[in-house]
């Protein structure tokens, strides 16, 4: 197990090593202008000693290794248009927490409502008159099919209406994480909804879950012991990737809300030119990316026996 | 045999209704098991035989429902029952059942040993450690070596034979009186086959056992039963001791039936199939269900459905054929060959 992760990790550094130096080389090929704050003013030997001050007219491989060798010592260079001369990682560092926060508390209550309507759905389409599963899916259609953008719109128009909340978003004031909150939850609560319910029932239909009831398990055991346990170990995949998707889904709710996260950052820096900001960027997003994939199958090896990590040779 | 009747089945009539229309799967059967027999449900894809055994257990799909009859087990109307609680004093604890696929029939997730233990510790009121001693035991007597091993391992790590042998230690685990074995062997390789009948019958023995086997294997019937009971169209059309079913049958279905069998065809010569299709269930059956298959059928058998004729105590037919007014109507070829190499055996009690 532990030689698995480890093989998987090391694949992992050099993924992520090959991403970055390939965005690294293919931001050298935009306009000089990113470089520099007042570009149209500054005459032309001023540009060529900026840029060589910068290391910019040095060849590709040389500003690489350079790249990587400040990112070992946690250095990933200033920003020049963001805000210039801070170090990109400050900039990042103040953003990163509060959208993390946000990120992880809807996530959260995604799984705490998720998983039991999941569980209620499958349940309920197994009895006569389907309520349950009937009410469960038109919910899990209408957050699916209309655009996250308009019932954003509509949380935060009857929301704050209804519940007298704050339209702008205060780190410490309780109530005012509410709404962002609950308006980047819904598409997971849905999500989860809709593979655990299918694939409990799915599982339900299996022959080991009719020898459980021959055997005398009551229902409500083997839908907890048997059947959701193992419904869970697909839906455990998805899991990591889905924290991604919220944390870079953020940009249009943190927007609404005038919350100071990372979900713009990225379009904002592309948009400007800030070339050191895109790379940083793109390194944590990408690192993101990959550990949550990895967290992902490490997560399925531990709750599925049938996946073997080190010997190729199965049972079967 | 010991003639104590262990399960009762009168005049059972099962229905399912699929897509608004009502399909009536089991027409009225009445059936009778004796303590300790080993009794074969023979019939094709479709017969209704394991739909007739799903309801000892209360495991029918939820479309279906028992709409007549009775099953009386124990002083117990089990088709009275409504409940879960009802069904789970029955479940496992007096009637167990081994399926048919053992490649599907575990939960891939959980141990071999868990899987067992579960069963015991629904069924018996023991501590922890008595319960892990039992899974140990029980697993030993199916024939799993090493059982303290591989009780720990999953599914995948069992090959199919000894998957079913796990089946049987779960079926078993629960000290059931009355053990249904629903094809047991039909997914097993033909060398696992025998071995697993072999198992089925020492565990009869052992545990002191009635078992109904369901199946279309001949091959099994011959092997294992005490008692044949022939099923099609959600009947039982014929009933007997197996000599009396194999050497002596009555019914013109058991002939075709019989008739089928490869080892009874001549070489050189194409093998005997049964013509046409079984009624369809969702229409009422007029008469006799198998007359629209049956070249020879009589008028009588497209009108009116025949009564059970006794041949023997043991032994009854539902065929006009055994009327005494019916015409002569002789069994192929085949049958009647069986009928001399067997020599007669009517009335006679295994």
């Amino acid at each position: 197990m532990i030689k698995y992760i480890g093989k998987r990790l090391l694949r992992s550094l050099l993924t992520l090593f090959i991403i970055i130096t390939i965005v690294f080389a293919l931001l050298r090929l935009m306009p000089i202008e990113g470089y520099f704050q007042n570009f149209e003013k500054m005459s032309e030997t001023q540009i060529q000693v900026g840029l060589q001050r910068l290391g910019i007219t040095d060849p590709l491989p040389v500003q690489v290794a350079r790249f990587w060798q400040g990112l070992l010592r946690g250095d990933l260079g200033v920003s020049h248009k963001y805000r210039v001369n801070t170090p990109v990682l400050d900039i990042i560092a103040q953003k990163v927490p509060l959208s993390l926060a946000i990120g992880m508390a809807s996530l959260g209550i995604a799984l705490l409502l998720g998983l039991p309507l999941g569980i209620l759905m499958a349940r309920s389409s197994r009895s006569r008159l389907k309520i349950g599963d009937r009410l469960g899916t038109v919910f899990v259609v209408i957050v699916q099919a209309v655009p996250a953008a308009v019932y954003y719109l509509i949380i935060q128009f009857y929301g704050t209406d209804a519940l007298g909340l704050s339209m702008r978003f205060r780190p410490e004031s309780p109530s005012s994480w509410i709404l962002p909150v609950l308006s980047l939850s819904l598409g997971n609560i849905a999500y989860y909804a809709m593979w655990l319910r299918r694939y409990m029932v799915d599982e339900s239909n299996k022959d080991y879950v009719k020898l459980a009831r021959a055997k005398g398990v009551p229902g409500a055991v083997i839908s907890r012991k048997h059947i959701f346990r193992n419904a869970f170990v697909p839906l455990v995949q998805f899991i990591p990737t889905s924290i991604i998707l919220t944390l870079m889904g953020s940009l249009y709710v943190e927007s609404l809300y005038s919350i100071p996260g990372m979900g713009g950052l990225l379009v904002n820096a592309i948009q400007i030119q800030d070339n050191t900001l895109v790379q940083a960027l793109v390194l944590i997003y990408a690192s993101i990316s990959i550990l949550g994939l990895l967290t992902g199958d490490i997560l399925m090896a531990l709750l599925d026996p049938r996946i073997s990590l080190n010997k190729k040779a199965g049972g079967r | 045999m010991d003639n104590n009747v262990i399960l009762s089945v009168r005049d059972l009539d099962v229905k399912f209704s699929l897509r608004g229309r009502v399909l009536h799967a089991i027409r009225g059967i009445s059936l009778d098991v004796y303590q300790g027999e080993s009794l074969a449900i023979v019939g094709e894809s479709g017969s209704g035989k394991s739909v007739f055994t799903k309801t000892f257990m209360g495991l029918l799909d939820a479309n279906g429902s028992i709409t007549g009859g009775s099953v009386l087990y124990r002083d117990q109307d089990l088709a009275r029952f409504e409940t879960e609680k009802q069904w789970l004093s029955i479940r496992g604890k007096e009637i167990a059942m081994v399926m048919q696929d053992p490649m599907t029939a575990l939960n891939p997730l959980k141990t071999i040993g868990s899987q067992v233990e579960e069963a015991v510790l629904l069924h018996r009121k023991c501590t922890k450690e008595a319960a892990r001693q039992a899974v140990l035991d029980i697993l030993t007597d199916v024939g799993i070596q090493e059982a303290e091993r591989r009780c720990h391992q999953y599914p995948h790590e069992f090959s199919g034979g000894m998957r079913q042998r796990v089946v049987i230690a779960i079926a078993l685990a629960c000290r059931p009186k009355i053990l249904i074995c629903d094809e047991p062997t039909t997914a097993l390789d033909v060398t696992i086959q025998a071995q697993i009948l072999r198992l089925i019958r020492e565990m009869q023995k052992k545990y002191d056992l009635t078992t109904i086997y369901i199946t279309h294997d001949l091959g099994v019937v011959a092997n294992v039963a005490d008692r044949v009971a022939v099923m099609y169209a959600g009947d039982i059309v014929e009933i007997g001791t197996c000599e009396e079913i194999f050497y002596d049958p009555r019914h013109p279905y058991t002939w075709a039936l019989l008739s089928s069998l490869p080892q009874l065809g001549t070489r050189g010569e194409e093998l005997y199939a049964i013509q046409g299709t079984p009624p369809n269930l969702f229409y009422e059956v007029h008469g006799d269900a198998f007359a629209p298959r049956n070249p020879k059928a009589l008028k009588i058998d497209f009108v009116e459905r025949p009564p059970y004729f006794e041949v023997s105590p043991t032994h009854r037919a539902r065929t006009w054929l055994l009327d005494p007014r019916a015409p002569k109507v002789e069994p192929p070829e085949q049958i009647k060959l069986l009928r001399k190499g067997g020599g007669g055996s009517h009335g006679r009690t295994p």
